[in-house]
């Protein structure tokens, strides 16, 4: 598999709370950009927590979804840039336009 | 110079308009029933009286309604009170033992059919540990007077109290002048919400539950409820009110509540007239009860009877409270008018004076005469 | 229903702290509740409706005269947590209640929670003679089509073939009869000015009954009489599904018959042709929105 360096651009930031969520992973599908995955880790309650990836638009959806009250949402004047070594399928699956982004 | 009376000049009123008109005088501002005989015309009578004094009164959909409504007012600290007959009354004991433990001041009227209801006023049908004060007036001018004591009492200690009355107190007409009475200064209601501490950490909760807002210390329900009862034992050390009449030497005492024991009343000062050792208690508080009256009217009695027209319900308080010092027997029984409304043909003094005869003279073992039966036979 | 997981590329990013350089749009919980902690399930919908109906009550400018009223259901643990003056009521009262607040607080913008166990089981009567009488008050209906704080059992609203612990083999309309559409009923009656059905299964419908909230407030506020706003909300235990599959379950279940969108704006009613044909389209540009954005996530 070849892999290629694509830039992400984040526009938004959020923090997360790990402490209160309960692990329900419904931010994680909320996502529009699919930039949160879930922690291999646990919080004391004993729930995986999501983390997040570059490319956050800010756009509040993982707010509005969370059911726990854990995250605060900003937004950056310059969207911050980051590079990131993808394979190309994913490459790929973003030219199409394609919703989902199914290794 | 003659001095100008003050006082509202007595009119000849409807009970149900001077309970009322008591109320307006006392405050209340709020009333939400749904008719029903006999209670129909007291809530006719706060919907002709609140509005123009800035009050509401809710033809309420059903009872269920009515007493939630209350509920509502009185969580803004107004005073507010609903009523019905008992049997709209039974709607009601959810909420009630729920309004209870929430510590509001509901004003309850039961203008109860037949005379049935001591036990669902004084025990209740709601769920869990809970009292009312029950005010049970004589006649107009004691209702009248009595509705005013209500709401005080509510408020001084945040509990409701039930004023019961039946079709007579209701329906028939007597000459009384109502104008506020004082009794004194009642504790101001920070509990009440209005919304104005919104946002700020300290906005109010008022609850059955025992539930704090998050921040502030949660009594739970426990507690709570402990609590509870440590206010009922203080309102039956405070409240009581009795009224008794030739108990001193009395050989019989009738003990008799409400519309009944005017009757009593009159027919025992007869007797006294006439040289008989009969003396009367007339418990004005239902709860709390005269206990200890009862207790030491009896110590030298030969026999206790009590009216009321009903198969027999506070006899069990008149037991507890004579507590096998004499013997205690039931002399009245069930008599409604046809319609089973209104109170029936054992509500006339020469039957009932037959029937404290018949235990004066015979003990409690007497045979009591037969029991007249209504216009329906 | 299996939801397919996302695969974001790139390192995790510290979200301990607030990123350097970025402003707060969106506060972590509504200045109206005290703690965002509380003990409700995972995944659970109520908390959803809590945040944006607060929110809306204080960007109206309405915090300072807001009375709630509220009934029983998992939704009562909030009755300690909402920083707005409250009254508990019991299952099926909370209208009759806010009546009463209402009438001699005029002034006050007065608003009941309940579910639908508490509101079309124990108290339809109340919740449709409050309707009827065009009392100046809000009433917010949490509709999971289950009974959730006694365990998952049918209520009024259960939809057709929802599994249930006293429906196990999926509500059949002979046995269990038909569940009650309720926001669509209450529509039908005069005195009711705004009513809406939204819900809380994804970030476009959080917003949207936000503004349901926001326009419910504000006839509240105009004395236009009555007004409802019913939201779908997520209950993944009592509907016996994993957390992650409340959303679609909603979406597939209870979101086909009880019908999304506002059902009467100004007194006119809606019909349900005229809500599904929005609904679409918002689905529709929802998932324009989601291409856009993940093409735009490279696009710099
Ligand atoms: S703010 Fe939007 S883009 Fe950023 S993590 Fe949350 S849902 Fe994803
Ligand atoms: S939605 Fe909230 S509670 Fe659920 S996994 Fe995400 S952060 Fe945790
Ligand atoms: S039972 Fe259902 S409604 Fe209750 S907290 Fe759990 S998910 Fe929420």
């Amino acid at each position: 598999m070849t892999t290629s360096t694509v830039t992400i651009k984040s526009r938004g930031s959020i923090t997360i709370d790990t402490a209160t969520c309960k692990g329900c992973e419904l931010c994680i599908t909320a996502c529009p950009p699919e930039v949160l995955s879930m922690s291999t880790a646990v919080n004391h309650l004993g729930y995986h927590y999501p983390q997040l990836h570059p490319g956050c638009t800010g756009c509040s959806a993982c707010l509005f979804i969370c059911p726990d009250f854990v995250f605060e949402i900003f937004k950056f004047d310059t969207p911050t840039l980051t590079e990131v070594q993808v394979d190309d399928s994913f490459a790929t699956t973003v030219a199409a336009g394609v919703g989902e982004m199914n290794a | 110079m003659t001095a100008v009376d003050t006082r509202a000049a007595a009119h000849l009123m409807e009970g149900s308009e001077a309970i009322a008109t008591a109320a307006v005088a006392a405050g209340c501002r709020f009333f939400a029933g749904y008719p029903m005989t006999p209670f129909t015309e007291v809530l006719e009578n706060f919907a002709k009286q609140l509005p123009p004094v800035g009050g509401v009164c809710i033809n309420a959909e059903s009872e269920l309604e009515a007493v939630g409504m209350a509920w509502g007012a009185l969580s803004t600290g107004s005073r507010a009170a609903t009523g019905s007959t008992g049997q709209g009354l039974s709607l009601m004991q959810e909420s009630f033992s729920e309004i209870t433990l929430a510590e509001l001041p509901l004003v309850i009227f039961n203008m109860a059919r037949g005379g049935q209801d001591y036990f669902q006023s004084t025990r209740g049908g709601g769920h869990g540990d809970y009292r009312h004060m029950v005010l049970a007036p004589m006649d107009i001018a004691e209702a009248a007077e009595l509705t005013q004591l209500a709401f005080f009492l509510a408020d001084k200690w945040r509990n409701p109290v039930l004023v019961y009355g039946d079709y007579l107190t209701a329906h028939t007409q007597q000459s009384v002048s109502i104008e506020p009475i004082d009794f004194g200064p009642v504790p101001d209601k920070p509990w009440a919400v209005n919304g104005e501490l919104n946002g700020t950490g300290n906005s109010r909760i008022v609850s059955p539950l025992g539930f704090a807002k998050t921040g502030h210390e949660s009594v739970g329900i426990e507690r709570h409820l402990r609590r509870m009862q440590a206010k009922f034992a203080a309102i039956e050390k405070a409240e009581v009110r009795v009224e008794t009449g030739y108990v001193d030497d009395a050989e019989t005492i009738i003990v008799a509540f409400g519309t009944p024991a005017k009757f009593v009343r009159y027919v025992v000062a007869q007797l006294r007239a006439e040289g008989e050792k009969v003396g009367f208690v007339r418990p004005i508080t239902l709860w709390p009860y005269p206990y200890e009256t009862i207790a030491q009217v009896s110590e030298g009695a030969r026999s206790v009877g009590v009216f009321e027209l009903c198969g027999g319900q506070m006899i069990e308080d008149v037991r507890l409270g004579v507590l096998g010092r004499a013997p205690v027997v039931g002399i009245g029984g069930i008599s409604t008018d046809g319609s089973g409304f209104g109170v029936g043909p054992l509500l006339d003094v020469d039957i009932i004076r037959e029937r404290i005869l018949a235990i004066h003279r015979g003990g409690a073992q007497a045979e009591l005469p037969p029991l007249p039966d209504n216009e329906r036979g | 229903m299996t939801v397919t997981q996302p695969q974001p590329v790139g390192p995790v990013l510290d979200t301990s702290v607030a990123p350097p350089g970025a402003k707060k749009i969106a506060d972590i919980k509504p200045d109206l509740l005290l703690t965002g902690e509380h003990h409700m399930c995972p995944g659970c919908g109520e908390p959803l409706a809590l945040r944006i109906y607060l929110e809306a009550i204080q960007e109206l400018g309405l915090a300072q005269r807001t009375i709630g009223v509220a009934g029983i259901g998992c939704y009562t643990s909030f009755s300690g947590t909402m920083d707005v003056d409250l009254v508990q009521a019991l299952h099926g009262r909370a209208p009759s209640v806010a009546t009463g607040v209402k009438r001699m607080k005029p002034e006050a913008i007065v608003f009941t929670l309940q579910g639908d166990g508490d509101m079309v089981n124990e108290g339809l009567q109340e919740i449709l003679h409050t309707a009827a009488r065009g009392e100046n008050v809000t009433c917010i209906l949490l509709n999971n089509g289950v009974f959730g704080e006694t365990g998952g059992h049918m209520t009024a609203t259960t939809v057709i073939g929802q599994r249930t612990k006293n429906s196990l083999e999926g509500r059949d309309a002979e046995y269990h009869g038909y569940p009650m559409l309720i926001g669509d009923l209450i529509a039908q009656i005069q005195g009711a000015s705004y009513v809406a059905r939204g819900s809380v299964h994804n970030a476009g419908a959080v917003a949207r009954t936000k503004r349901m909230f926001k326009r419910a407030f504000e006839s509240q506020a105009n004395n236009e009489g009555f007004s409802f706003v019913e939201v779908l909300t997520m209950c993944p235990t009592g509907w016996f599904i994993p957390t992650g599959d409340g959303p679609d379950y909603l979406q597939d279940t209870l979101a086909e018959i009880h019908v999304m969108g506002e059902l009467k704006v100004d007194g006119v009613v809606h019909n349900t042709e005229q809500l599904v044909a929005e609904n679409t389209r918002k689905a529709e540009e929802a998932a324009a929105a989601k291409a856009r954005d993940l093409a735009d996530k490279t696009g710099a």
